[in-house]
């Protein structure tokens, strides 16, 4: 095994390793560690949706974007750069969300619910790999969102500056920020313990380009098994732990923080996969690249973010109970819109960027 | 035959498969290939050693070209 997959296995054996202690630490089941959920709570702390239960200004996602902006830093890849159908991708990040929401997490969650004995979240992944899947072919016949080009220095730390605002508010707890007194907002490790895993996931990350993702793609398209070593290293390892502390329990129903309506798992997963393809990678991603001052990344969390504004506010999401109807509506909006998004954005010019016969 | 790719400023995985198309189009030879980012220089050279290219980095300014080898 190479120094880069014995990076990417660290990387999601620790992930992997660190969502089993934060569970046992106080965060909800099968949720140690999950980018959807756990910025649909910041956004519900920072009073854009009024879902009371899912409001909390969640440490890791702080923790991850510092230590990947630290990484960054030290390996000398932070670079600002932008301008890549920056509102396309805004878009893209909130139809995504309004999949994960419906399923109830992102594509780490779901190998973490699989890891904990959650068969909904089998069928969430098959969906999931669906999406890519198509994603995939629209790659193949020229998708691009055109190139990003340098920017300023100064826009590159806006983002990581906006999770130092964070920071001081959930240490600050000023009146105007929300946090649940029930429900799974309620629930988490204590601050200090969790800002400190996302900071070693957040270098483990951009360290190894962690990606779940992007993994499923890679094998796709390039039959490139790579990354998908962290998505196994990431099951492998929880699914241990919560072998060896007692939390695993294998069916669909009474799952923590789940439902078992099939259709609505498959397709919640199928529109965040396809939309995450054309993103260039899952949500995860999508963070470390906003913390080495990507500003389309950045712009794709904050669609993130409006997408679980809206997600909650308009009663979208999942929830134990099931799928409301305005939720699975909206799936199949999501799914036309990412299909149109894909089908403009595909250049006659396949071959943009490569010229033959030049050089010396 | 050399052939170019400037994927300079593209994401994950276009680096990659702009290079696919070039390696597959030209079989053996010479491909260069300029990148902006780490990561992309990592995805593309796995991709062009895994089928049998040579890789030789070489840093340009902010940039980094790649040049692939086959004979």
């Amino acid at each position: 095994m190479n120094g880069k997959r014995v990076l990417v296995v660290a990387a999601g054996g620790t992930l992997g390793l660190l969502a089993v202690v934060l569970v046992a630490m106080g965060n909800p089941a099968n949720m140690g560690y999950c980018v959807a959920c756990f910025l649909r709570d910041i956004t519900g702390g920072l009073g854009l949706h009024r879902a009371a239960p899912v409001q909390y200004i969640r440490p890791e996602i702080i923790g991850l974007v510092l230590g990947a902006f630290l990484a960054s830093q030290v390996t000398r890849e932070f670079r600002p750069i932008g301008g890549s159908s920056s509102f396309t991708r805004f878009v893209l990040g909130f139809l995504a969300m309004i999949g994960m929401l419906v399923f109830l997490g992102c594509p780490v969650r779901a190998v973490l619910r699989l890891a904990g004995g959650d068969l909904n979240a089998g069928v969430g992944l098959l969906g999931l790999v669906a999406g890519v899947a198509i994603g995939v072919q629209f790659l193949k016949s020229g998708f691009s969102l055109g190139r990003a080009v340098p920017q300023q220095k100064g826009n590159g730390y806006i983002f990581t500056l906006f999770m130092f605002l964070l920071l001081i508010l959930l240490l600050a707890r000023p009146s105007f920020i929300f946090f649940s007194e029930k429900g799974p907002g309620s629930m988490h490790a204590p601050v200090w313990v969790a800002l400190g895993a996302g900071l070693v996931i957040g270098v483990l990350a951009q360290r190894s380009r962690l990606c779940m993702v992007g993994g499923i793609r890679d094998f796709i398209m390039f039959r490139d098994a790579h990354l998908l070593y962290g998505f196994v290293a990431i099951f492998v390892v929880a699914l241990v732990g919560n072998l060896a502390v007692g939390t695993f329990k294998i069916g669909f129903a009474g799952q923590p923080v789940a439902h078992t309506d099939g259709l609505w798992n498959f397709l919640g997963m199928a529109l965040a996969g396809w939309a995450a393809v054309l993103l260039g990678g899952c949500p995860l991603r999508q963070l470390v690249a906003a913390a080495e001052g990507n500003t389309d990344s950045a712009l794709t969390i904050m669609g993130i973010i409006f997408g679980a504004a809206v997600s909650h506010n308009f009663g979208l999401a999942g929830s134990p109970t099931g799928v409301p109807v305005g939720g699975q509506i909206a799936v199949i909006l999501g799914l036309i819109a990412v299909f149109i998004i894909g089908y403009v954005n595909r250049p006659a010019a396949v071959k943009r960027g490569v010229s033959i016969g030049k050089g010396s | 035959m050399v052939k170019e790719v400037d994927a300079r400023g593209l994401l994950c995985p276009e680096p990659v498969l702009l290079t696919k198309q070039a390696l597959d189009a030209l079989g053996s030879g010479t491909v260069k290939v300029l990148v902006s980012s780490a990561a992309a220089k990592e995805n593309v050279s796995r991709l062009a050693e895994s089928r049998g290219w040579q890789v030789e980095v070489q840093e340009q300014g902010e940039d980094i070209l790649l040049v692939l080898t086959k004979r």
